[in-house]
Parts: C-alpha cells; structure tokens; sequence
C-alpha cells in the first residue's frame, strides 16, 4: 500500500547567473493518513518551500507529489494552507472570510448550511462571540484563530502549516497549538506543518522530519514521536523521553549536520507509557 | 480654600483648552478671511478698469443677491407662463373642443443657478465615462505586466494634454458621428463631458493599476488556494483590495474633471458655469467683474464639496483596513 502523501525525489531549483541555484535537493517523504508531520530545520532552509510546493503555490522543479492517489498539479481547496500572517481579508468579517472558502468547497449545500459550517469551527476554536468582527478588531492571535477555522471548514484532505505561529508570543502560541491538536484530533486530518520551534514540534506531531541547511537542503533526519494521544504539555514535558527527544534536536540543528542521512526512532519506551500514561490530572501544572 | 484647589485649577486648564482649540480652529482661519476681505476692499478702491473700479467684498456679494433674485424672478416668470398657457388651453378647449391645441415650452434664458446645475450634471456625465473607462483599464494593467507598459505610453502623452488642445478634435468629431433626429443631449454637453473624461481619467486609470499592482501576494495566494474563478477573484478579493487607492484615484479626477470643465464649457459654449463666465466677459458692463468674481468664488466652493464629498467616501472605504 503505498502513502497517503508521497513526496518523491522533489527539488527547488532556481535558475541563476551563476549556474542553477539548488534550494531544495532529493526530498522524500512518505505520510500515512492521519499523521502530524512537522519539518523543522534553520531559517532559510527551504523547509517552506517544500510546504508551498506541497500546497501548489511554488513551482516544482523536479520530483513529484502524490496526494490521495493523485498527482498534485497547482494549488486547490482540497490542502487548508494556514499561512504565517494570517492573510485574512480585512474588508470582510471573520464569517465572510471562513465562507469564502466553504462557499467554494460546498458550493452545493444550502445558504444557511454554509453559515452553519463557518460557525461551527470559528467557535470550536473559541470565536463564536466574535463572528461579525472583522480582522482589525482582532488580536493578532485571534486572527490567526480565523486562520485556522477557515483551513478546517474546507474539510481538506491535508492541512499544510507554515510556521503559523511564528509571530505570536509565546502564551498565545501555547494556547493557539492547543487550540489546532484538539481540533486535529477530532477531524484526523492529515497535517504537515514547518517550524523552528522545537517544543511546538515535539508537542504536535507524531514525526518530526530535520532538513540538513541549505543550499541544497534535503532530509538530514526523521524523528518519530512516540506519546500517545491525547497529549497533555505538562505531562510530556515531565517525561524523561522528552529531553532526550529534545536534545536530540537541538544537537541536529546546532551541527547543521549537513547531508547526514538516517532515520533513527526515538522511542517514548512504549513499555513505561503503558503504565503509566500522562494522566493530567495526577500531574501537577508546572509551577 | 486650598482642598478645592486641584479641581478648580483642572477646571480652569480644562476651559483653557477648550478657548485654545476654538481659537486654533474657528478663530484663525475667521481672522484670516477677515484681514483678506480687508485687504481686497482696500485694493479694489484703487484700482480702475476700463468700466469703473474693481469690484469690493460688498460688491460682489451684492452681485451674488442679484443672480439669486434674478433666478427666483426668472422662475416666478416661468411658473407664470406656464399658469397662463393652462388657461388658455382650457379656454380654447371649451370654445373648439375638436381643436388642437400645442403646449409650448418655456424660453427663457437660464439663470444663474440653472448654469450651476448644468456644470454638476456635466462634470459628474464626464466622471462617470471616466471611471466607467479608467477604473476596468487600471484593472486590467495592473494584473498584467505587458499590458502595463503596452498602455504607458499613451498614458504618459496624453496625460499632460490641456482641455483646450482636446475640445476642438473632441467637438468636430461629436458634430461628425453625433447626429440624432431627436438629441437627448446638446452636442456641447456632449462635447464637454467627453473633454472633462478625457482629461479626469489619468488619476483613476494610475491608481487603480497601483492598487491592483501591489496587492499583498498572501490575498492572491488565498484565491489560488481556493481556487476562486476569474469572476470571483477580481470581485471578492482584487478590487475590494484596491478600493482604497482606486478611490485616491476617484477624488483626483474629480477635482482634475471640475477645473477643466469650466475651459471645456467656455470653448464649447455648454450652457454651464464656464459659459457664464465667458458670456459676463463678452457683455463687458459694469456688474462684468463682480459677476465673474461670484463665479470664482462659486467654482471654488463647489470644487471643495466634491472634495469632501470625495474624502467621505475615501475615508468610508478605507475604514478599520489596519490590518489583515
């Protein structure tokens, strides 16, 4: 059976007075249906290039994509792209722009089936009191909510990430990663999301791919993530497995590990989080 | 005594400031107009023309009592014929019942007001083929570079044209293809308006190409992502994103539009603010300059309301766009 995303021998190469600059290089990854995918890697990389190609708003160069079965050929409403700047359309309320999208995806149900779509996710993710408020009269964490209820509504066979919650501060961010795990797991929509943020990865997803720096960047590392869900933050961050996990990171990122290939398991020792899985209630909130 | 003293003295820097604002804001600009009035009065006695002196202040706001008379004795003078040919009508009817009778209409020379009037309705004809014309063609230039510099061009030659090198070629070639049995519009008016949109649409068509031009790419990648349809994008996201400089665009040429109109109306002999103006010089008598001067003084006054009008709806259009 083969992936439900299949990213093969995908490449980035721009055309430059000097010769073909290669961005990206010998890029394969396959994800099963239902996966988090994060790929995290230094700025620059070409993390988001292999996101905006997987969402069909960059060109790819050489290799392929098969989504479903199906080849990718230029954008559509079938991958949710949340963007790193919300992109809301700031003339129209934050139901219009949720509709925006449901109108085009479910362009044969009724008026005020669309609606029903729209309000239900800006109120899972916690704007149902704000549904006529347009972005400027929204925190930039709020916005990005709106961002994220309108990549959900599509019903999309893929939700594509960039960094989302990049220019968020930190306590908002928590809560906004929160706010999408939940609403990840009730629709187990397959997720690929790019950041540089370590913990978001750990907490997120069930791999975490390491791309080696450019140029020429391809996968340096995956990482698999063994905690069960439904996670809980305090109870993974008490977990011994989740510094070994994170030092392993870390020390990738920090020795650029240019072009070393492998894929190691970091298991979460299945064993111990059989016994004793993270049970938020037993653990007490850090501090 | 001294416990009181704090919002007593906030008080009075409170009722300083409001003085201050009411000065900086009312009292100055009425000093202003004052010591021009003064200044004008005092000038205009001195200098002579060849039918008498310059007019004063109070000249010409007497002129401008004139024109308004003038208009209400014009007005009472129509609505009389008008009463009058009813009469008739039904004493004819009731003497030849199989009779036929023909309403004539009413001949008189427009007055002053009927002049303004005729301005507005060509300035906003002329606004309007401009708008109708610059604002699809910014569109259109603005999504597509090559057709953005095949249109430079004739943007940059045309755009400095004055009004006066268009009517003429505007006004042979009207009388040319213009010829109705029954004309809904004079040719002057015709004439006019299409000058007026000649020379307004250069602001709309530069703008709403910018406008269109720099949208944020992250608005075009949520179409593309969404797949939206030619029809939808340039409708639910292109041009609600260049609203706002479309509309800078919009306030231009109507200013643009109302300064030339005036020339245009003068060359053309629209029957409108222009032609008043030309016809009060040709006259040459003594009520000549204060007559002109009213106009001045009406042009401009107009020219700013459409201004502010123009500002509202910029502003209304731009409202809570901070950020996306």
């Amino acid at each position: 059976m083969s992936a439900y995303l299949d990213i093969s021998q995908l490449a980035k190469i721009y055309p430059s007075p000097k010769g073909p600059a290669v961005i990206v290089q010998n890029f394969d990854l396959k994800v099963e249906q239902g996966e988090f995918i994060t790929v995290i890697g230094h700025s620059g990389c070409g993390k988001s290039t292999v996101l905006m190609m997987v969402a069909g708003l960059s060109e790819i160069s050489e290799g392929g994509i098969i989504l479903a079965g199906k080849e990718l050929d230029g954008p559509g409403p079938d991958r949710g792209v949340v963007f790193q700047s919300p992109s809301l359309l700031p003339w129209l309320s934050a139901l219009d722009n949720v509709l925006l999208g449901v109108n085009q995806v479910f362009n044969s149900a009724t008026k005020a089936e669309r609606r029903a779509i729209a309000e239900y996710y800006l109120t899972v993710v916690g704007l149902g009191d704000a549904l006529d408020k347009r972005p400027g009269e929204l925190s930039q964490g709020m916005r990005q909510r709106v961002g994220i209820a309108r990549a959900f509504a599509l019903k999309p066979k893929m939700l594509l990430l960039d960094e989302p919650f990049g220019m968020l501060d930190s306590l908002t961010r928590y809560e906004l990663q929160q706010v999408l795990v939940d609403l990840w797991r009730r629709n187990r929509i397959t997720a690929m999301m790019v950041t540089h943020d370590v913990d978001e990865a750990i907490f997120l997803s069930d791999r975490i791919v390491c791309m080696t720096d450019g140029p020429a960047a391809e996968v340096g590392e995956i990482v698999e993530v063994n905690f069960p869900h439904p996670r809980d933050r305090a109870a993974i961050m008490e977990h011994p497995d989740y510094y070994r996990l994170r030092a392993r990171l870390i020390e990738f990122l920090e020795i650029h590990a240019h072009r070393r290939s492998g894929h190691a398991v970091v298991p979460a020792a299945p064993a111990d989080a059989a016994d004793q899985p993270p049970q938020p209630e037993l653990i007490a909130p850090a501090a | 005594m001294s416990t009181t003293a704090p919002s007593g003295s906030s008080r009075v820097e409170l009722f300083d400031a409001v003085v201050r604002y009411l000065f900086l804001n009312l009292g100055v600009p009425a000093l202003a107009v004052a010591l021009f009035l003064a200044a004008w009065s005092g000038v205009a006695s001195t200098v002579k023309v060849s039918f008498g002196a310059l007019p004063g202040p109070s000249a010409v706001a007497n002129e401008a009592g004139n024109l308004w008379q003038d208009h209400l004795a014009e007005r009472q003078r129509e609505s009389d014929f008008y009463k009058r040919q009813t009469e008739r009508r039904a004493a004819f009817l009731a003497k030849s019942p199989q009779g036929e009778w023909k309403d004539r209409r009413y001949a008189g020379r427009p007055t002053y007001i009927d002049q303004i009037v005729t301005s507005l309705k060509t300035v906003f004809v002329g606004f309007l083929i401009a708008s109708l014309v610059a604002v699809p063609l910014g569109v259109v230039c603005g999504l597509s570079r090559a057709f953005n510099t095949a249109i430079n061009p004739f943007v940059q030659i045309f755009k400095p044209v004055s009004p006066l090198a268009w009517l003429p070629i505007v006004m042979i070639l009207v009388s040319a293809l213009y010829n109705p049995t029954e004309p809904l519009f004079e040719k002057a008016f015709i004439s006019s308006a299409i000058v007026v949109a000649l020379c307004s649409l250069w602001p709309t068509l530069i703008n709403t190409a910018l406008g269109v031009a720099s949208i944020d790419q992250d608005f075009l990648n949520v179409a593309r992502v969404l797949r939206l349809s030619w029809f939808d994008k340039i409708f639910k996201i292109v041009l609600p994103a260049a609203l706002p400089l479309i509309f800078t665009g919009l306030r231009l040429s109507l200013s643009v539009g109302w300064m030339v109109l005036i020339a245009a109306e003068m060359l053309a002999q629209n029957p409108g603010l222009g032609k008043f103006v030309w016809d009060m010089f040709q006259n040459g008598s003594s009520q000549t300059l204060a007559q002109i001067m009213v106009a001045v003084f009406t042009i401009g006054g107009i020219g700013f309301l459409l201004d502010r009008i123009m500002f509202a709806l910029q502003r209304a259009v731009t409202f809570g766009r901070t950020a996306h």
